[in-house]
């Protein structure tokens, strides 16, 4: 089953968290809501969840229309920042309340609800703290009984929000790997929302970039990063130098990538650092700079060069950087091996 | 904040829930409230300004005062005292301390009056040697001071103590340790972290200072022009069926209420606005 | 535990704390205490279970539980309305819950017997119907709900302001009725704190004096509460008799503050999450005259 919004639009008060956001996503896809603190992910994620109703715009199940439903019937699996399990009950009473809970018609026998949530809990490798209360778990071990209390319900759709930002980064990367793979098992559409996008390169199928409320790019991990549709998405995935209109000429020349008829004083060129290649030597289209300071940062050493009153960033593997030796004040020359350039209006 | 949509009852139950609330605190609180004022006008402006100007009434009003200002320092300082000791050491038996501070609060206000005419009393353990010495603290100014103590004990130490628990010991040993002496410390970095709270102490001690019936009936001898606080004014007209006197002197104290409630709300105010000035800028960032 | 403390006035403080609560608190206890070993065990039985002492008691218990089990009800709704709910003048009625602190209760007794008075304005709808309410036991639980009102109010509100709103929301989605959501996340949660404001309010109701007597009729065996009648017996000069019941309430008094001394520590324990709450400090009690 897939969800689809169309045309979501949420106010709160003057600020538009959401401004005419559409979206589809097949059953089986994991997606990434990205984007920046106050960027409407989470406000599209309840939205989605019925947590939160929307001013205008739909929320489609399989084709359903769900805009309506409340939360309880909507049949969505949701994973809090903060877990959010039930403090006063113990992690078995926490998995197995949604089954609890349902109609009597449609409730399983104790006998059952016993057996489903052990193994749920067996699914997520903690069957061993069935009896303990959420406050006597780790971090790590909350998230994942959270997990397995959002799956007992067999949800159609599992949304997740920033289920790993409270997490130390070894767990987080750890619990990454072991969500993707239990989404594989699941066979369900999946949506988590993080501020971090190297997870969301990570994990994901699929990933949305979200920008003050609107979409800027949607894409796979690969796509968004080599390829970013915005100024925006470029500086959001990662390190960037911007190089503004006067440079642009010749950054346009190397690149053989714009189109002449751009290249004037409104536009703003973007290159990775990692993009950037230094010579001793001067070579066409290459421009000078000088070293200020070189600094090694684990497998890559970071170089800061400082050309006509602006800093630029420079990544070298270990290899380039022992055999050039660079060494602070010296006159360099670099060379872009990929550009994108925008409009500076955009 | 944001209502979310499966955070709340239908709109039918909210209704339903709202004007019960409303209909008991109406009857149970606004009535009884209205009331006093208007029993006390009923025979006119005049009457109730006579009945206020009186001399024994005038007589308690001054009583009232001088007990609570005679009161209010010791709270002071023991609350001080106490939350000191308690929020920033540790020591064997705090609980047991912290329980005896809360006694005060459970013990019925005539058994507090009780204690005190057991101690000094004519019957009581001190009894002769007062009378021996001609000092009388029972049915006398003394022994109404003693049992207001009694019943304000814990105001004070109870609004500071979890306060300061809270705020630990970082700033005071910052400032130790910045060759700050102990008044030093205390001054500029204790005092300005409380004085909030304990302003709203005060307020709470005061209000129960004034209007204290129970304990101070029972040590005060109920001698007229002598030892009548306001509230015990209230029941000697009240029993003399003085109704207009009896409620002109209960609208005082009524009057006293509301000036009560209104400067806990103002402190309640500033003490919100301090805490959300000083959190701001530490907040860690939330999500979207 | 830290050893060192580099902070001064520990002595002090503590000296200060411990002199003063000597003298107004242990010192006069002890001497309760001690009068009341004057009377012999027997004696002491005799007095305290004596008709008319028991006759109080059923009168001040009866009339507590029921105001502080009304004041339960009441006190849950209101609390509830005025954390989750907005309507016009919410902040004047949220401050006015705090009359009855700050009101004192001769006040109180006064106003609510001429309320309650076969003429008064409450009173002249309720006698009609054969309901008389002042002078009568019922008038004790008029003025407890009225004196007690506050307690449950207050202990409440901070704990329902607290309640995670994501488990509402996650409750929600996994399928819980509004209703289910109540009763299984929300009432669990509050519980604890609901229970010590009943038995703050409890506490408090036993020992009240001064609004009681003015409404209760004050008749021996029917509408007569414990506190009076120790004065009653002080006014007699039967101390002996007076010390002993006084005894008996403080008893009652203690058993009660540590019941309300575990109730907040459970509460505190349930609110934090953690497994264990390091220091029990019960929120403040208020009580007026």
């Amino acid at each position: 089953m897939g969800i689809a919004v169309h045309g979501i639009t949420k106010r709160f008060g003057d600020f538009v968290a959401l401004d005419n956001v559409s979206l589809e996503i097949p059953t089986g896809e994991l997606v990434a809501l990205l984007g920046p603190s106050g960027c409407g992910k989470t406000t599209l994620l309840r939205i989605i969840a019925g947590m939160e109703s929307a001013d205008a715009g739909q929320v489609l199940f399989s084709g359903e229309e769900a805009t309506h439903l409340h939360a309880r019937e909507r049949q969505v699996g949701f994973v809090f920042q903060h877990y959010a399990l039930f403090r006063h009950m113990s992690v078995f009473e926490n998995v197995a309340f949604g089954l609890r809970v349902k109609p009597r018609g449609q409730r399983l026998p104790e006998p059952e609800i016993r057996e489903r949530v052990m193994s749920l809990l067996k699914l997520v490798q903690l069957d061993w703290l069935a009896q303990r209360y959420p406050s006597q778990l780790s971090g790590g071990q909350r998230q994942r009984i959270a997990l397995a209390r959002a799956l007992a319900v067999e949800p159609k759709v599992l949304l997740l929000d920033e289920p790993f930002g409270a997490l130390d980064t070894q767990v987080r990367k750890e619990l990454r790997r072991w969500l993707r793979r239990l989404h594989d098992e699941m066979h369900i559409a999946s949506i988590f929302v993080t501020h971090d996008q190297e997870e969301a390169l990570e994990v994901a199928d699929r990933v949305v970039v979200l920008n003050r409320g609107q979409i800027e790019q949607v894409g796979s991990p690969d796509e968004v990063y080599a390829h970013p549709a915005s100024p925006f998405v470029f500086r959001f995935l990662g390190n960037v130098n911007v190089f503004h209109s006067r440079m642009h000429g010749a950054w346009a020349d190397v690149a053989q990538e714009v189109p002449r008829t751009e290249g004037h004083g409104d536009s703003i060129a973007f290159v990775r650092p990692h993009d950037i290649e230094l010579e001793r030597k001067q070579a066409t289209g290459s421009i000078k700079a000088q070293v200020r300071h070189v600094q090694p940062i684990g497998p890559t050493v970071r170089v800061e060069l400082e050309h006509d009153g602006e800093i630029v960033e420079v990544d070298l593997t270990r290899d380039r950087h022992e055999t050039l030796r660079l060494q602070s004040g010296e006159t360099v020359w670099m060379r872009p091996r990929q550009v994108k350039v925008f409009s500076a209006k955009a | 904040m944001i209502e979310g949509r499966a955070r709340s009852e239908p709109r039918a139950v909210r209704i339903a829930l709202t004007s019960i609330a409303l209909a008991f605190l109406f009857f149970f609180l606004i009535l009884p409230l209205a009331a006093v004022f208007v029993e006390a006008l009923r025979a006119g402006i005049a009457a109730y300004a006579g009945a206020l100007t009186e001399p024994e009434t005038l007589h308690a009003i001054g009583l009232t005062l001088l007990i609570a200002a005679i009161a209010l320092p010791f709270n002071i300082l023991f609350g001080v005292a106490a939350a000191w000791a308690i929020a920033k050491f540790e020591f064997r038996g705090k609980s047991l301390l912290i329980t005896l501070i809360d006694l005060p609060f459970a013990v019925s206000p005539v058994v507090a009056g009780l204690l005190f005419i057991l101690l000094f009393g004519a019957q009581g353990y001190f009894g002769h040697w007062l009378q021996a010495h001609d000092v009388k603290i029972v049915f006398a100014i003394p022994g109404m001071v003693l049992a207001t103590l009694f019943v304000t004990v814990p105001f004070v130490a109870r609004e500071l103590i979890p306060l300061m628990q809270e705020q630990g010991r970082d700033e005071e040993e910052a400032a130790i340790s910045l060759g700050a002496s102990g008044w030093q410390m205390f001054m500029r970095v204790t005092v300005p972290n409380i004085k909030w709270s304990l302003l709203y102490g005060v307020i709470l001690a005061n209000a129960r200072a004034m209007g204290e019936f129970g304990a101070v009936s029972v040590v005060s001898g109920h001698i007229r022009g002598e030892t009548n606080t306001l509230p015990l004014h209230v029941e000697i007209f009240y029993n003399e069926y003085n109704m207009v006197g009896a409620f002109a002197a209960a609208s005082v104290l009524a009057l006293l209420a509301l000036v009560t409630l209104a400067a806990k709300s103002v402190v309640e105010w500033r003490m919100r606005v301090e805490t959300e000035m000083l959190s701001a800028g530490l907040s860690p960032e939330k999500g979207s | 535990m830290r050893k060192a403390n580099v902070l001064p006035g520990l002595r002090l403080g503590l000296g200060y704390t411990l002199t003063y609560l000597s003298i107004l608190v242990l010192i006069p206890i002890a001497a309760l205490i001690l009068k009341s070993a004057s009377v012999s065990p027997e004696q002491f039985w005799q007095i305290a279970t004596g008709t008319r002492a028991m006759a109080s008691y059923r009168v001040t218990f009866g009339a507590s539980l029921i105001a502080a089990s009304i004041n339960a009800v009441f006190g849950l709704i209101v609390a509830w309305v005025l954390v989750r709910y907005t309507f016009p003048g919410k902040r004047l009625i949220d401050a006015l819950v705090d009359l009855p602190f700050a009101l004192p209760t001769a006040v109180a007794g006064i106003t609510l017997a001429t309320l309650y008075s076969g003429n008064g304005w409450i009173g002249q709808f309720l006698e009609p119907l054969g309901l008389k309410v002042a002078f009568t036991p019922l008038g004790i639980v008029v003025a407890l709900t009225f004196i007690t009102l506050p307690f449950v109010v207050r202990t409440l509100q901070p704990v329902i302001e607290d309640i995670e709103p994501e488990a509402e929301d996650a409750a929600a989605s996994l399928g819980a009725s509004r209703w289910q959501t109540w009763m299984r996340v929300i009432f669990p949660t509050i519980f604890p704190a609901l229970l010590t404001g009943f038995t703050l309010g409890l506490s408090r109701a036993i020992g009240e004096f001064g609004s009681v007597i003015f409404i209760a009729g004050n008749m021996p065996l029917i509408s007569e509460i414990t506190p009076l009648l120790i004065i009653s017996k002080l006014e007699q000069y039967d101390l002996p008799g007076a010390t002993v019941l006084a005894v008996v309430m403080l008893i009652v008094s203690f058993v009660l503050l540590l019941t309300i001394n575990i109730l907040q520590w459970w509460t505190a324990q349930r609110q934090s999450g953690d497994g264990g709450a390091s220091e029990p400090m019960p929120a403040p009690v208020v009580q007026a005259a």
